[in-house]
């Protein structure tokens, strides 16, 4: 049996009001004795965060190629014909968000004030199919909310400068189910649901055919017996009303979604299962990472988003481009984890052990870091010096020869346009642009390429990375 | 700089003095600026160890002709020839010269 993949979708979810709650930005406030009301009050409105032009480019709306074509800086020059609903991907405004996340909890964490709150008009066909499976029980009123936020059990939520809601810890002792980390997994639950809904709805799947998923979503999912217990997974699959489908977490850091797609598709042609998906949910904690580089530049707050990815793969023959496994890259433990180190496990050797050239594959889909919001943080432009990296691969193997490298960027590469959210990034989110390319016969082949950064655990210092070649 | 690195430098002054130690950088662009500034006169984001602590170590990128023509030329073609043209090495030289210009 081989494996197919049929459909990618990407999301986006616009929380202004949660990037408070994002690791830097907290730190920052409980370093200088601020409210949560005091700070990041003034971000950019949904209409803009759909404008932007790397938005658009993540849920289909633009191919990456176009960004080299639009004048920097992004966020001052608006994307023409821009809208939240994408060729394979959307992007939703926070209260309706607020309303996902209410319909993700099943254990009265999520409180929302109904007399204040604001749920946005849902033009969203995903986001209501899962409110549709999952309805609150409970009503909660302003004391309930202002109480548990006194008490210091719970944070507040924000619309528009008014406290609508709140989120709760589930624990006085248990430091795994804070309300901060508990409010972070339920976000990373509820946009990967949001991003497998608008996959199902978007191919005409029913949620009742998924028979596995697979979540690559980085959050530590677990009490304090079992921080990191996981199987956000299942929780995804039945929010999304997959109730056939079991499920399991592979993480490795930021490689994470395509050792998922490998092992997907492993299942798929061993025959354990005739379809599987991919899922990944955003990460709260990388909400305004760079915020501080950003206003000190004057620039606007970008990392304002939560990501979603999810894809869908099959072993119904011919139903999209095959996941190539006999060119899947592994980096084993003894080798360097140096960037060259990890371009030749990854990318030359696989494709060398098949006769192959790295010039032949057509596109390379690499951490696609968008790098208006990378450059002003100096962590350098990711995309570009991966691109980079596979060209004086192929000079090193005699493929091209020095000159040639800008060159080889420009055709096998594209400018980074996913937000800084971490596994989200990591290649897969070009998947959807590849697909409809390779539908209409303007794309052969494209390897995604992710690398995960294990030293940030300090369980080793080693780099990590995985690979795989998808061809029409 | 990250705090980390920060950390680790102040606790190699701390144990052996700034006298016979060199920072080797890998980084590019602004990265490098904001080590450099890190390692000499000290952290300008007053965020990490070195805020306020003027270590005045002398820095250098490993690609720096004078640097790499040190390193074992079967280490090199394994780990830092890829980077070599990955980077743009005029513009590190270039970066450091009027680093060190400036003092």
């Amino acid at each position: 049996m081989t494996a197919y993949l049929r459909a990618a979708a990407n999301v986006l979810v616009h929380v202004p009001d949660l990037v408070r709650y994002g690791s830097k930005p907290w730190r920052e406030t409980i370093r200088n004795d601020h409210a949560p009301s005091e700070v990041f009050t003034d971000l950019r409105p949904f209409g803009e965060a759909v404008d932007y032009a790397p938005n658009q480019a993540f849920i289909g709306n633009l191919p990456p190629e176009n960004l080299g074509e639009i004048q920097a800086p992004w966020y001052e020059n608006p994307s023409a014909g821009a809208s939240p609903m994408g060729v394979f991907g959307e992007i939703l405004p926070q209260g309706s968000f607020y309303a996902l996340l209410e319909a993700a909890d099943q254990f009265g964490l999520i409180m929302l004030d109904r007399g204040r709150f604001v749920p946005d008009a849902v033009g969203s066909e995903s986001a209501a199919a899962l409110l549709d499976i999952n309805q609150p029980t409970k009503e909660y009123g302003q004391e309930d909310i202002s109480g548990r936020i006194e008490r210091g059990e719970a944070l507040p939520l924000f619309q528009d400068g008014n406290l609508v809601g709140c989120a709760s810890r589930d624990h006085d002792a248990d430091e795994s189910l804070d309300a901060r980390i508990l409010l972070e997994n339920l976000s990373a639950k509820a946009s990967g649901a949001y991003a497998l809904s608008r996959l199902l709805t978007q191919e005409g799947i029913a949620p009742e055919q998924v028979e596995y998923v697979i979540s690559c979503s980085e959050e530590a999912v677990g009490d304090r017996y079992n921080r990191g217990g996981g199987n956000l997974a299942k929780a995804i699959a039945e929010m999304a009303g997959c109730v056939n489908a079991a499920g399991v977490d592979v993480k490795s850091f930021c490689a994470a979604p395509v050792y998922a797609l490998v092992h997907a598709a492993a299942l798929i042609e061993a025959g354990v299962v005739g379809n599987a998906v991919v899922v990944g949910g955003g990460s709260m904690a990388k909400l305004g990472m760079k915020a501080y580089f950003h206003l000190e530049k004057g620039m606007p707050v970008l990392e304002d988003v939560l990501g979603g990815v999810a894809f869908f793969l099959t072993g119904d023959a011919d139903a999209g481009p095959r996941v190539n496994l006999a060119i899947a890259g592994r980096h084993a433990a003894g080798r360097p984890s140096t960037p060259q180190g990890l371009a030749e496990a990854l990318v030359r050797d696989p494709l060398a052990r098949a006769g192959r050239k790295i010039a032949s594959v057509d596109k390379y889909a690499v951490e696609l870091h968008n790098p208006e919001i990378m450059l002003p943080a100096g962590a350098g432009d990711v995309a570009a010096a991966n691109y980079r990296m596979l060209a004086a691969l192929a000079v090193m193997g005699g493929e091209i020869a020095r000159e040639e490298i800008p060159g080889f960027v420009e055709t096998h590469g594209m400018p980074g346009f996913a937000p800084t959210q971490g596994h989200i990034p990591a290649g897969v989110p070009f998947l959807g642009h590849a697909l409809e390319r390779m539908r209409t016969g303007r794309l052969g082949s494209t390897m995604v390429v992710a690398k995960g950064s294990l030293f940030l655990g300090r369980m080793s210092r080693q780099a990590d990375g995985a690979s795989v070649l998808i061809e029409a | 700089m990250d705090l980390e690195n920060q950390a680790a430098i102040k606790s190699i002054v701390d144990e052996i003095g700034s006298e016979n130690l060199m920072v080797v950088l890998g980084m590019p662009g602004e990265g490098l600026r904001l080590a450099v500034e890190t390692l000499t006169t000290g952290d300008p984001s007053w965020a990490g160890p070195l805020a306020g602590v003027s270590l005045g170590l002398p820095v250098y990128h490993i690609l720096e002709e004078k640097v790499r023509a040190q390193v074992p030329e079967e280490v090199y073609a394994e780990k830092l020839l890829m980077m070599e043209m990955v980077l743009d090495l005029p513009q590190i030289e270039s970066d450091l010269a009027s680093m060190r210009a400036a003092g």
